[in-house]
């Protein structure tokens, strides 16, 4: 995208009938670092990579619980993104109190849409450079969806957005019809391995990553990093095993699963820096 | 009735609202309403009387509304409030409808949302001088709740408001039971209604029979019970009266 004389205010047309603010607060998204989600029909888990500023530094929240029900994961500006979540956290307490009944997300959605929309018709606002995966439960069961900074919003099976979103796409989309009849492990397990296509080549490893679940019986939560590092050394064993010879790869990770001698050998052979 | 009224002065934290734009006493009022819930879901009866004061004045009034697919609501108390309950809870099920996504208000939501209505209006001494009975079945499970003017909310098995309460709850403690048939439900009701007709002065022969289930609601035609005033205590009613002179 180029600089043009359209592209100033979000209240001005492009004469081919853009919105160059809209699209721009777009493209911040796509600067943020990934978020996945995915459902089945029953339960949606989210997952992140955690990008910190330096090695001194905590890194930045980008799931949040919005209630028991639902949770939201961010990419893009973490603060547009707290300012919403906070928002949404506000709607479900309020309907929460108002009908003794969870607010379902769905409507929650189309709020968020309508908030963000207001933001690319007045001159004196700016969008909110934040996509949210949004994941909820509501009385037609589980639901994901894509809250983008222009004020759409669209229902997922499973979504990748931010940074090298497009690997973890290309991963979903070769599997997506499987999840509806998922159990919740394999989705954790999926989830995980999206975020690792994202990583291209860094290893996997807890610290890196967040994996957040809510379902049908299960609250919204944030699973502890010890559990994320169990699963992921279901499967990291096995992809070692891929890495130093594509050739015997193969063999290696059948071998590798079943023996774990056989393992342990090519790993000190292998020089894979972790 | 005067008693009831709010003893701030005009220039309280009221502001400028003057005094005749609050409730302070009822004018024409509805008695009790008693629900029970059956095995497919709640019944609700309710007669058709309007007391304006003592004197038993309308005998037309349906004291007992649906409200959107799920809800059922009869109250007693003042009329016009009940009426404007019902516009309020005619623009909920309005807005609720417009989201076409699938959800709806149940009746849980609704009764929820009447109790944060009556609490709040008896919060600035303006109550809506009601007392409401909310049932409903939703997905197979069955509400069955009331509000008081006053915010109280609760729900049971069976309810009843007014009157109802001294007269028909006894009767339901000792025979309602889970999975009532639909007539067993009605005879019980009945039982009930018969009782209020013969003690409570502001009832009338005149009364209707609703239902909720998961395929909807129906009211009956207004009809009237059969009563017995032969018995010979009726005959000399002071005969065996104690009294002080």
């Amino acid at each position: 995208m180029f600089r043009n004389q359209y592209d100033t205010d979000v209240t001005t047309w492009s004469p081919a009938g853009r919105l160059f603010q809209v699209e721009y607060a777009m493209e911040a998204v796509k600067q943020g670092s990934a978020a996945i989600g995915l459902r089945s029909k029953t339960h949606v888990v989210l997952g992140c990579v955690n990008k910190a500023n330096s090695e001194l530094s905590s890194h930045q929240k980008k799931i949040f619980k919005v209630d028991d029900h639902i949770g939201v994961a961010i990419a893009g500006l973490t603060a547009d993104g707290r300012v919403l979540s906070r928002y949404m956290r506000n709607e479900c307490i309020n309907y929460s109190f108002t009908y003794e009944s969870p607010l379902p997300v769905g409507r929650l959605v189309v709020q968020l849409a309508d908030k963000a929309q207001v933001c690319t018709q007045r001159s004196w606002k700016r969008p909110y450079g934040v996509g949210l995966l949004v994941a909820g439960l509501d009385e037609s069961g589980a639901h994901l969806y894509y809250n983008c900074p222009s004020g759409n919003y669209f229902e997922y099976q499973a979504f990748a957005i931010g940074s090298r979103s497009q690997a973890a796409k290309t991963y979903l989309e070769r599997r997506f019809e499987n999840f509806t009849d998922s159990s919740r492990d394999d989705l954790v397990k999926d989830a995980i391995m999206a975020i690792r296509e994202t990583l291209q080549g860094e290893t996997l490893k807890s610290s890196i990553c967040t994996i957040a679940v809510v379902g049908v019986g299960e609250p919204f939560h944030i699973l502890d990093q010890g559990t994320v590092q169990q699963i992921i050394d279901t499967f990291e064993i096995v992809a070692e095993q891929e890495g130093p010879d594509a050739a015997i790869g193969q063999e290696a990770a059948a071998e590798g699963a079943a023996a774990d001698q056989g393992g342990s050998t090519d790993e000190g052979v292998a020089p894979m820096e972790s | 009735m005067n008693f009831m009224a709010s003893k701030q002065p005009e220039n309280s934290l009221l502001g400028p609202e003057a005094d005749s734009q609050r409730t302070l006493y009822p004018n024409v009022t509805g008695t009790s309403v008693v629900a029970l819930k059956y095995k497919d879901g709640i019944l609700m009866a309710a007669d058709m009387g309007g007391s304006y004061g003592s004197t038993l004045r309308y005998k037309n009034v349906e004291r007992m509304k649906a409200i959107g697919k799920h809800s059922l609501l009869g109250a007693s108390g003042e009329i016009s409030d009940f009426q404007e309950i019902l516009r309020y809870l005619d623009d909920l099920i309005l807005y609720d409808n417009m989201w076409d996504d699938g959800n709806s208000l149940g009746p849980k939501e609704v009764h929820n949302y009447l109790t944060r209505l009556m609490y709040n209006r008896r919060n600035k001494f303006n109550p809506l001088w009601n007392s409401l009975v909310l049932g409903g079945i939703k997905n197979g499970e069955k509400y069955l709740g009331t509000v008081s003017m006053i915010g109280v909310n609760f729900e049971d098995d069976h309810v009843a408001t007014g009157f109802g309460n001294h007269l028909a709850r006894p009767i339901l403690r000792q025979e309602w039971h889970e999975n009532l048939s639909f007539e067993d439900g009605v005879r019980l009701l009945e039982k009930c209604m018969r009782v209020l007709l013969y003690r409570d002065r502001s009832a009338i022969n005149k009364l209707q029979i609703a239902k909720i289930t998961e395929e909807g609601m129906t009211i009956s035609q207004p009809y009237s019970l059969k009563t017995y005033w032969e018995f010979s205590a009726f005959e000399n009613p002071t005969q065996g009266a104690v009294g002080s002179w």
